[in-house]
């Protein structure tokens, strides 16, 4: 029951904050603004364009009521038209999601067994020559922004294996029906590059805390019962020390999508991040608007996701 | 009741206390309930936790109340009441003639010079971060009395006074054994001389040997400076040895009350009794000829109180009517004006309740298998 | 023996020795464990100098006589293409034709004041608000906690972006937008410290003497939260940096000519393979600063609470001081650091 009770609670915080992104995305960018039909016609506003938009909108209506409409448009899923191409948005997005996808996804699954990974050899060999440069090689990768990671990765792997002929590598998007084998290939760069600082800050954060939970007393019980050490690591001591990763993963996802913005660009991958940031440099306002609401809507439900799992791990959290 | 009033020739006040103007502090029906609220979006109350239900007291100038009861009657929680640091639920707690109750914490402020509390806890009371001078220093900066040097010079008096070297002005309260730092709780709460202290356990943290000193510097510094203590125990010995009159709580209702040889050598609640013949006696024939009263289960929870007399489910003499009656908090005939009893049946002089007590556990003990 | 025997002598049991042993903060502890991690102060001394340099970007600049707009004709070679590291430009040109080293200098300059800023805002706004929350509890903190999970959840590199469309991208901007999503991070910690030190006697206490909530917060939280602050907040730094140098690359941060290691770095990808010092002299300065911080960050939070490994090692490196002291250091800091971190 309070299982049930908690989804409740977390899915009406989700709707809320969903709720107050459309505010604030209103708020932003028909309030502020002097003129909102100007903003939102966008670097390339002509005079016509303007007064379009003025009519189409209705922007002299007061603010509530234009809230009101823009909200409505919203519900029925209908996120505006591109400037650019003239495209709606929804199809706009729509085209540009696959390689977003397989980013985020493969970079994701690279980020957790990598990071953990090492964090868990970490901690099992404290001290020892391999966790110790682990560590450097942690404290590199927690202190890199990622799109220098992208590019030391290019310069330094692809570039170099590109003077001796090897192209496989270059970081581009092959849809996975065309070719799944060139599609990992071409994706490997991309994938550790936005895998790497989060997998660094995680392989630490899984250090510490493991090592916190085997100091335990539980842990010395489980051996002495004559438990194989394998089996007191992961079964025990483990399952203790990823609570606080799981936290940690709610928060990282808004990173996660940042990350993928940022590692699109440096490979020019052409997923939803690079669309988004086309849309600032021709100030197409609409693409960023639809964009911005579509993230916001997808860490929402990650962000739920992430709690389920957390509360099934730790099931005092319910009745927070 | 509107403000203390001297009761009628002969009369007496609630709890007992012989009529006068001297009444410091008096406490009318005070309640405390804490509640349980359950719910989704918006909480809803479902149960509550009855921690103080229903008490009355009364302290005089100069005396010393000794509050006793297990964990869980609440007197902790009434100690904080009294103090200001919990709202109260309803009832009224008048100190010097005023009332008192739930102020605000501006119309509060001038009452907290005259209200005082030590806490139980020597390790817990005091800031660590903190230097002690600091610490026994604030309610002077507080309360705009005295700062700098002229501030300095008074807490070290206060060291002084309760027998810590003033040269430890700036050691932290880590640096400290733990009957020192109740001594710095003391120098705290005497810091601007008030009118009553409330004592909350001041010694159960401590050391016997260190016990006792803390005791006598309580002693001492209450004829010193005319303080009045409500004093809070859960060590009969100790409350003995201190109290004027004293008090006896269960689960947020107090069972007794009287002058301290009244309530001690003829008490006549059978939860007192109970109490009394479990304390450790010093004489060692005494204590083989003792017979130890030993009361079925454990104290029953704040939550959901027994119906009628709270201490129904767990008496030797419990009968139909003290599940169904509460019993009232008044005189037994043969008692003086100032000996209290809340119960349908006190216990007689010379009854012996512990061959009842036992029979009552065998009664239960398939039960509790 | 009965209470009553016992007399009142007026000396204490244990008297301490009033030799000159003055009580030594938790700070002073903390400290001195700080000053011994050799890595620690290596990256202070490095931040440092950072800083300096930093500051001393117009001298150098024009020690060296190339100021970081200016586009020499000769700086670049006949096809346009930066030239590399030697003569007149130490660490070689960018595409434009401008001195490598000299608009690095200025990007720590841009780096620093973000970072530091940034930071400085956020925190001060964090523990503000985490103060209040943690301490008034009940529908305030119902509200400014729900507040807090809100900023949390967000994407900030789309919500950035989102700003800087409307706002337009400026130096204030980036420092604003940092500083918004930095503060809730802090505010949480700080709220949950204060919800678990408001139940502690010596608040009650404080209360009971009639301290008004400002000060109890101030004076009595705030000592006690503000370990777990000092480390967030210098690990915060060099989050912000590399958010900056993010902003900057993508176009959405500092704009061209002002340098910043972000749109140094963006400008340089067109040029690889071929121009590797137009990557790798920002790229590692960028990396030695972050570093720096992470370092120093790392050494602030183990000076503060040693796990019982830096204890012993501790112990071993001053073999030779006094036993009482380390006797009493140990003491003094498990107690101090009860009620802290």
């Amino acid at each position: 029951m309070d299982f049930v009770r908690f989804i409740i609670r977390r899915i009406l915080f989700g709707i809320v904050v969903l709720w107050l992104v459309t505010l604030g995305t209103f708020f932003l960018f028909f309030v502020i603004p002097s003129d909102p039909a100007v903003t939102l016609a966008g670097k390339g506003g002509t005079p016509q364009r303007v007064a379009q938009i003025k009519q189409r909108l209705g922007l002299d209506q007061p603010v509530i009521v234009q809230y009101w409409h823009y909200l409505d448009r919203l519900l029925h899923g209908d996120l505006g038209t591109s400037f650019f191409t003239g495209a709606s948005v929804n199809s706009t997005i729509k085209a540009d999601l696959p390689p977003t996808l397989s980013l985020i996804i493969g970079g994701a699954v690279l980020w957790l067994i990598g990071g953990i990974g090492v964090g868990v050899l970490s901690a099992t060999r404290a001290r020892s020559l391999l966790d110790r440069s682990a560590t450097l090689f942690v404290l590199i990768g927690i202190s890199m922004p990622t799109f220098v990671v992208g590019l030391v990765l290019l310069f330094v792997v692809y570039f170099q294996l590109a003077k001796h002929g090897i192209q496989n590598f270059a970081p581009m998007y092959v849809p996975f029906t065309q070719s799944p084998a060139q599609w990992f290939e071409h994706m490997i760069l991309p994938w550790i590059t936005l895998a790497l600082v989060s997998a660094a800050t995680y392989s630490r954060l899984t250090r510490g805390s493991l090592l916190d939970a085997l100091g335990e007393d539980y842990i010395r019980t489980a051996r002495a019962k004559g438990l194989t050490e394998r089996r007191v690591i992961y079964r025990h001591g483990l399952r203790a020390a990823l609570t606080p990763v799981v936290t940690q993963l709610g928060v990282d996802v808004g990173t996660l999508i940042g990350g993928a913005v940022v590692t699109e660009s440096v490979f020019d991958l052409g997923g939803v991040g690079q669309a988004l940031l086309r849309a600032f440099d021709f100030g197409d306002v609409y693409v960023i608007l639809g964009i911005v609401i579509v993230t916001a809507m997808a860490v929402v439900v990650a962000n739920i996701v992430v709690d389920i799992a957390y509360s099934v791990l730790d099931p005092r959290v319910r009745l927070t | 009741m509107t403000g203390v009033t001297a009761p009628a020739q002969g009369g007496a006040f609630p709890d007992g206390a012989p009529a006068g103007d001297g009444v410091l502090l008096r406490i009318d029906n005070l309640v405390k309930y804490y509640p349980v609220r359950v719910g989704v979006l918006i909480k809803r109350e479902v149960a509550a936790v009855q921690a103080v239900d229903g008490v009355s007291l009364e302290i005089r100038r100069g005396e010393t109340l000794g509050l006793v009861g297990e964990t869980g009657s609440g007197k902790s929680t009434l100690a904080r009441c009294v103090a200001g640091l919990h709202p109260v639920t309803s009832g009224r707690i008048s100190f010097d003639g005023k009332d008192i109750t739930n102020l605000s914490r501006r119309k509060m402020q001038p009452f907290r010079r005259d209200i005082q509390m030590i806490f139980q806890d020597p390790y817990g009371s005091l800031n660590p971060r903190r230097r002690v001078g600091s610490i026994i220093g604030e309610p002077f900066t507080v309360h705009k009395i005295a700062s700098g040097d002229e501030r300095k010079r008074r807490v070290q008096e206060l060291m002084e006074r309760v027998g810590l070297n003033p040269e430890h002005y700036n050691r932290f309260p880590a640096e400290f054994s733990g009957g020192q730092r109740q001594r710095i709780g003391v120098a705290r709460a005497l810091a601007l001389r008030p009118k009553l202290i409330i004592c909350d356990e001041p010694v159960s943290a401590l050391d016997v040997s260190i016990q006792a000193q803390i005791i006598n510097l309580l002693e001492d510094l209450q004829s010193e400076f005319g303080l009045t203590y409500l004093f809070i125990a859960h060590d009969l010995s100790v409350v003995r040895h201190v109290s004027d009159r004293v008090a006896v709580m269960y689960l947020g209702k107090i069972a007794e009350v009287g002058d301290r040889t009244d309530v001690y050598e003829t008490a006549r609640h059978p939860y007192t009794t109970a109490l009394l013949s479990a304390a450790p006696a010093a004489d060692p024939d005494e204590a083989a000829a003792r017979q130890r009263i030993i009361l079925v289960g454990d104290i029953p929870s704040p939550l959901d109180p027994p119906s009628g007399c709270r201490f129904h489910p767990r008496c030797p003499k419990a009968q139909q009517v003290c599940s169904k009656t509460e019993p009232a908090l008044e005189v037994k005939p043969g008692d003086p004006e100032t000996h209290r009893t809340a119960c349908h049946f006190p216990v007689e002089p010379g009854e012996n309740l512990a061959r009842a007590a036992a029979a009552l556990r065998a009664a239960a003990e398939p039960t509790l298998g | 023996m009965s209470l009553t025997e016992v007399q009142f002598t007026g000396a204490t049991v244990d008297q301490a020795p009033s030799r000159a042993i003055q009580g030594r903060s938790p700070w002073q502890l903390a400290w001195r464990r700080l000053r011994s991690d050799r890595v620690a102060v290596a990256s202070a001394i490095i931040i440092v100098l950072l800083c300096l340099v930093a500051l001393a970007a117009p001298l150098i600049a024009s020690l060296i006589g190339h100021p970081p707009a200016i586009q020499y004709p000769y700086g670049t070679t006949d096809q346009g293409l930066p030239k590399p590291p030697g003569g007149q430009f130490l660490l070689g040109t960018d595409n434009l034709g401008r001195d490598l080293l000299v608009r690095i200098v200025y990007g720590a300059r841009v780096s620093l004041l973000v970072g530091l800023s940034s930071t400085f805002i956020a925190t001060v706004l964090g523990v503000a608000v985490g103060l209040v929350a943690g301490y008034y509890g009940g529908v305030i903190d119902g509200v400014l906690a729900r507040g807090m999970d809100v900023v949390l959840a967000f994407p900030y590199l789309v919500l950035a972006l989102a700003l800087v469309t409307v706002l337009g991208p400026s130096l204030w901007m980036v420092i604003a937008v940092i500083a918004f999503f930095s503060w809730a991070a802090l505010a949480r910690i700080v709220r949950g410290q204060t919800l678990s030190l408001k139940e502690k006697e010596y608040i009650e206490a404080a209360r009971a003497i009639g301290a008004s909530p400002l000060r109890i917060m101030v004076i009595d939280i705030l000592p006690n939260v503000i370990a777990p602050v000092l480390v967030v907040a210098t690990l915060l730094v060099p989050t912000a940096i590399v958010f900056e140098s993010t902003l900057s690359y993508l176009g959405l941060g500092i704009q061209e000519p002002t340098a910043s290691w972000g749109n140094i770095l963006a400008g340089s990808q067109q040029f690889l393979p071929g121009a590797w010092w137009f990557l790798i002299f920002p790229a590692v300065a960028l990396l030695i600063t972050t570093l720096a911080f992470n370092l120093l960050g790392d050494g602030v939070r183990d000076a503060i609470d040693p796990g019982t490994e830096r204890i012993f090692a501790a112990r071993r490196r001053r073999r030779g001081i006094a036993v009482e002291q380390t006797q009493a250091s140990a003491e003094a800091q498990q107690a101090g650091t009860a009620g802290g971190v």
